[in-house]
């Protein structure tokens, strides 16, 4: 039986004995660095819809306020993706034969519900609550970024929990008042005081509570 | 044979890295707007069977819930305590959920309209001035002319809230100038003359510009 190893590979060996520091060293920091990745996290990542849904047309070219569509983010954990029938509002006049909205019309009249795709999945042992968010001050940009400036709309974070964390360490920093909350637009002149006041005046929970597993995880 | 081994064994390890992930992540249950196999539309969430009504939602109060009385004539007076916090709920509403067709101020020239959809009657035309209460209610209820119902997005009490801040914009086109108070008038007759097209810059005397200041400043 013939050797399976040439007398070169002698080397080889010794040298990955030294090296193994750095090529494992090397690995781990390829492993976090593709973990973070949008390949990974989906950030900055459009999904295809069933229509071309234009949040910048919405939003900043006609001014209609998120809870227009978005009709229970003040009161349940879910947003609320609207009905066809919100959509129907409008379009039942406006652009009311455009073959780019046919799957609305075709909804609307079949009753099927159109299949919207989820731009936010977040991992089914995450209970994230938008009422809760809204109520003590987070407002819609500090996750979803300028949604006014989407043609079609995009994960804004990375949504991985060190992102999560660092604002439930130090909500402050991105607390807003109340009437700003669906302003896309607005930026605190001093936010370290302005959140701190906040914080007081909303009741936030310490930090220590905000950030025990149980409060997102159950 | 031992080097196919080997080169087998990278893919089957990362499949079963990967077979990690998915189960927790992706768990066998219903999450909001999330489809359903097993039934026929997809849809997850169901609409109420008809003629069912749900625990606590038994509405026997005619004129509260739907605007009518019993003898089905609208109610003459919103049913509900007008309080500051009502109006300013009502303001709310409105501008996020009428005000794209019928603007801010009632005259009926919101963004959609301007883009093409039907104008709607102005709030403070005399035959709206003459409506009771309770049919505003109800057209924010079941939809008017080519306006949709908004049952789905306003809630009962908010419709009442909306009522109560159209009849506000109504009461503000129509106020007597002798009612206001003096600094007021003084207010309105020095923004009326700075938004006349051709600005008189001559004509502003210096004490109306003063009684503006001073009541800002209130």
């Amino acid at each position: 039986m013939s050797q399976i190893f040439n007398r070169s590979t002698n080397a080889i060996a010794r040298l990955s004995i030294w090296g193994a520091v750095f090529i494992l060293g090397g690995v781990g920091w390829a492993a976090s660095i593709l973990n973070r990745s949008a390949y990974n996290t989906n950030q900055g990542v459009t999904v295809k819809q069933p229509v071309p849904f234009g949040h910048e047309h919405h939003v900043a070219g006609l001014g209609i306020d998120c809870r227009y569509c978005h009709s229970f983010v003040e009161k349940s954990a879910s947003a609320g993706i609207p009905p066809t029938a919100t959509c129907i509002n409008c379009h039942k006049l406006i652009w009311s034969d455009s073959p780019m909205l046919e799957p609305v019309r075709e909804s609307f009249r079949t009753g099927k519900p159109l299949n919207w795709r989820k731009v936010y999945d977040l991992p089914d042992f995450v209970y994230f609550d938008h009422s809760i968010h809204v109520a003590k001050g987070v407002g819609c940009v500090s996750c979803h970024g300028r949604v006014d400036k989407m043609r079609l709309t995009a994960q804004f974070p990375s949504l991985q929990m060190e992102w999560c964390i660092a604002c439930h360490r130090n909500p402050e920093k991105f607390l807003r008042p109340k009437d700003r909350i669906f302003d896309l637009t607005w930026a605190a002149a001093d936010q370290e005081t302005l959140g701190r006041d906040l914080a007081k005046q909303n009741h936030l929970r310490s930090t220590v509570a905000l950030t025990n597993c149980s409060t997102c995880h159950r | 044979m031992r080097r196919l081994l080997f080169l087998a064994g990278g893919p089957v390890l990362a499949l079963a890295l990967s077979g990690c992930r998915n189960d927790m992540h992706h768990q066998a249950k219903i999450k909001p707007f999330r489809e359903s196999k097993f039934f026929a539309d997809g849809a997850s969430a169901r609409a109420l069977p008809e003629g069912t009504v749900a625990r606590g939602f038994l509405r026997e109060d005619s004129a509260l819930w739907r605007g009518h009385g019993p003898d089905g004539k609208f109610v003459e007076q919103i049913p509900v305590p007008l309080t500051r916090a009502l109006l300013l709920r009502g303001q709310e509403r409105f501008n996020v959920f009428c005000s794209p067709c019928h603007g801010r101020t009632g005259q009926g020239q919101g963004m959609i309209v301007q883009r093409g959809f039907k104008r709607p009657t102005s709030f403070h035309a005399d035959r709206l001035r003459a409506e009771r209460a309770g049919y505003f209610f109800d057209v924010i209820t079941n939809g008017f002319g080519q306006m949709s119902g908004y049952a789905v997005q306003v809630t009962p009490e908010d419709r009442w809230a909306v009522v109560a801040w159209i009849r506000t914009l109504q009461a503000s086109q129509h106020m007597p100038g002798d009612f206001l108070e003096k600094g007021d008038r003084e207010h309105l007759d020095t923004a009326a003359l700075a938004s006349q097209p051709e600005p008189a810059a001559s004509g502003h005397s210096p004490s109306k510009k003063s009684s503006l200041s001073s009541s800002e400043t209130k």
